[in-house]
């Protein structure tokens, strides 16, 4: 059981697809990092597969995927892949350049909440940490508390 | 010294007078703001003779075309042939590009470029990736023959083309390929393998470069031999400091890292036998013009005196046109903003006034709407007349230099030329470039100065119009709908791909390909020069660079928070 004050989100900040621009994923980790999280960051070019066996692995509670240059258009296919693997609970936001016409198609495939440019980390990180607690929630068995 | 300042109205000697406005100013303004560039410099509130160390002096900065080029490298400057219009266009497929392209063309950019997916970048064919992403962020170019119908109606002897072209350099290939089934001799050839700086993609990470350090500088050498014998007017070797400012180093880091990358790939001609005064001449630049006006002029011009003494006393190069410092200027896409998008008009207005007072040689204004996705073609138009209404309606090109004697600009070319030679030090005690991006050094320094900045805006510090001031209520419409490329044509592009690879006979194949093997065994062999001979014998980009990953090592990123 863990209160409030310990409760430590674990968030995995990633890349997919094949850009490799990773100055904001690299931001954001850090401000994760600084704001208490456990943050597990890789460098770009993850693929679908492998981005889910790293969230099962270090059992994530946030999932960040950062694009720049449409790579956002396979996040689709991970979240099906998440699902498939039983780590639909797990929550996942997207952060960089995605147009208003495809936000949409995001959100409506379960991504949690795109962050645009302009964003401040403070905004980024309470969101992340309340995103983890949901998830944590969601895969807590039923009665249990977290 | 110069005569000194006298109006009847004033009394007293000079020095009565800076020190009665340095009271007022004290007085009026109260308790004063603390003002450094992005680079780190002070920024004081007015510059004088005081604060440039060569004033008074009889032609304190030289003469354009002259060493050390302060005031630019060619004597007639942007009033004889201003700049290339080099916008970047790439997107879907070949045939989409080429119509682009013929577009753009018509409409006056003097020269082509060609950027390819990011499939071909990371050196993959079309038909292993995912194919959402295919042609979302460049034309999907795989080998010689879609290389040929991008670039149908195009003069290869005439226009000037600038490859988007990480090492092992396959879109040259490819193109040298299609100029040779034209019957257009390679020595007519004239453009610029953008980003063949191998050092500069793998610190930050931009687009992948496709193999290991040591792999990708073997090639890098071979390239630059291969086009300095064979493809005379061609600029193999493009030291490229876009990548590492937009990545978040500072201005002064930026130069630094380029000019050290260019001296140490300089130096890895020589000691291949190379000659600088054949070989230089044939170096170009590539930079970010980012909004911070002054600072952006500066680093400029302390660039390219730094770079003349560098290849004169470094490098040894005796010839001039070995020391000019060309640079194709792009302004920063990270200076663009998502809110009240129209506002990037101006920035892209003020950025592209930077690399002119700047001396550039070739600028790509960004289009408004690239803060969304790759530009739209009635963004690029803007961008373009951006350009013309600068030239032709402002007359910024009219005088050479305009800003040279300024106390300000003068006085922080000078404290920018420090604060680069201060950091190229740095990378020299660790080894020079190469070892400084190994040991994962520079990738340090560009992280800190990225989280720095990202501080500065947070704070208030550095206002950013619609994003932390001045903010507005967001009208959706101003914010263009983006729109993919059309799959069905994406899909008739693969089926022909896969069709063009089966027809292919399978002995040729493997013969090119056991080619590529023993010219990365040899090492006296020039790896590019098998390239273009597996071009011709039909060979894909994931082809060669796949075999030349297992022959030369994959690279891996090294990645830092």
């Amino acid at each position: 059981m863990t209160t409030a004050e310990e409760f430590r989100p674990r968030v995995l900040v990633t890349k997919i697809g094949l850009d490799g621009h990773d100055r904001g994923s690299r931001i954001v980790a850090a401000a994760c990092r600084d704001a208490g999280m456990e943050v597990i960051y890789t460098p770009p070019w993850q693929t679908i597969a492998a981005v889910v066996k790293l969230a099962l692995e270090e059992d994530v509670d946030v999932v960040g995927i950062s694009s720049l240059a449409t790579d956002h258009l396979i996040v689709p296919k991970l979240m099906n892949a998440l699902r498939e693997a039983g780590l639909g609970h797990m929550r996942v936001v997207v952060g960089g350049i995605v147009p208003d016409n495809e936000e949409a198609l995001l959100l409506e495939c379960g991504v949690r909440q795109v962050f645009h440019p302009g964003g401040t980390m403070d905004v980024i990180t309470t969101r992340i940490r309340e995103y983890a607690h949901e998830a944590r929630q969601a895969s807590a068995p039923a009665g249990q508390e977290t | 010294m110069n005569k000194a300042f006298e109006s009847p109205l004033i009394t007293g000697t000079a020095s009565d007078a800076k020190a009665l406005w340095e009271g007022e100013y004290r007085e009026a303004i109260g308790t004063d703001r603390a003002s450094a560039n992005v680079s780190g410099i002070e920024v004081r509130p007015l510059y004088g003779p005081d604060d440039w160390s060569h004033y008074g002096q009889p032609d304190p900065l030289g003469y354009p075309g002259q060493p050390d080029y302060t005031r630019g490298i060619y004597a007639t400057m942007h009033r004889g042939r201003t700049w290339t219009q080099r916008q970047l266009i790439g997107l879907g497929t070949p045939a989409d590009y080429n119509q682009r392209l013929l577009g753009i063309m018509a409409r006056g950019a003097t020269a082509v470029s060609l950027i390819p997916c990011n499939s071909v970048y990371r050196g993959y064919d079309m038909d292993s990736v995912e194919p959402e992403l295919l042609g979302t962020c460049g034309v999907v170019v795989d080998n010689a023959d879609h290389m040929d119908r991008c670039l149908e109606g195009v003069d290869l002897s005439r226009i000037s083309c600038a490859l988007n072209d990480p090492s092992p350099f396959t879109l040259l290939a490819f193109m040298l390929v299609t100029a040779e089934r034209r019957g257009v001799d390679w020595r007519t050839v004239t453009g610029t393998s953008n980003q063949s700086d191998y050092i500069s993609h793998y610190v930050a990470n931009h687009m992948f470069y496709r193999l290991s350090l040591p792999g990708a500088r073997r090639v890098l050498m071979d390239h630059i031999a291969f086009c300095n014998e064979r493809v005379p007017r061609w600029n193999p070797m493009s030291v490229v400091g876009q990548h590492t400012q937009q990545a978040g180093a500072t201005p002064a880091e930026a130069m630094a890292f380029t000019l050290s990358t260019a001296v140490q790939n300089a130096e890895d001609c020589i000691a291949r036998g190379m000659d600088p005064d054949q070989f230089l001449p044939r170096f170009t630049f590539f930079f970010d013009i980012s909004l911070s006006f002054f600072e952006e002029i500066a680093k400029f011009r302390a660039g390219r005196r730094i770079w003349a003494r560098l290849a004169r006393e470094r490098l040894g190069a005796k010839k001039p046109a070995a020391w000019r410092f060309k640079f194709h200027g792009q302004t920063s896409g990270v200076d663009l903003t998502r809110q009240q998008p129209l506002n990037n008009i101006a920035r892209v207005t003020a950025q592209a006034m930077a690399g002119i007072f700047g001396g550039l040689q070739s600028l790509h204004t960004d289009a408004y709407d690239e803060a969304f996705a790759t530009p739209s073609e009635a963004g690029a138009r803007i961008a373009v007349a951006t350009q013309n209404i600068l030239r032709e309606e402002a007359h910024l090109t009219d005088v050479i230099d305009p800003l040279g004697g300024s106390f300000y600009v003068e006085s922080l070319t000078d404290a920018m030329e420090e604060k680069i030679l201060a950091i190229m030090k740095t990378i020299d005690d660790a080894g020079g470039m190469y070892k400084a991006v190994e040991s994962g050094l520079v990738q340090r320094m560009i992280g800190a100065s990225a989280l720095r900045f990202q501080r500065r805006v947070e704070s208030g510090e550095q206002t950013i119009v619609g994003v932390n001031a001045y903010r507005a209520e967001e009208d959706a419409a101003t914010r263009p709908a983006v729109e993919r490329p059309d799959a069905a044509k994406m899909r008739r592009h693969l089926d022909d791909f896969a069709a063009c690879k089966a027809a292919r006979s399978s002995s040729v194949v493997s013969a090119a390909l056991d080619a590529l093997t023993r010219a990365a065994e040899d090492p006296h062999a020039n790896v590019f020069a098998a390239v273009v001979d597996g071009a011709r014998a039909g060979l894909t980009n994931e082809e060669i660079c796949s075999r030349l990953r297992r022959d030369l090592g994959f690279g891996q990123p090294l990645a830092f928070v």
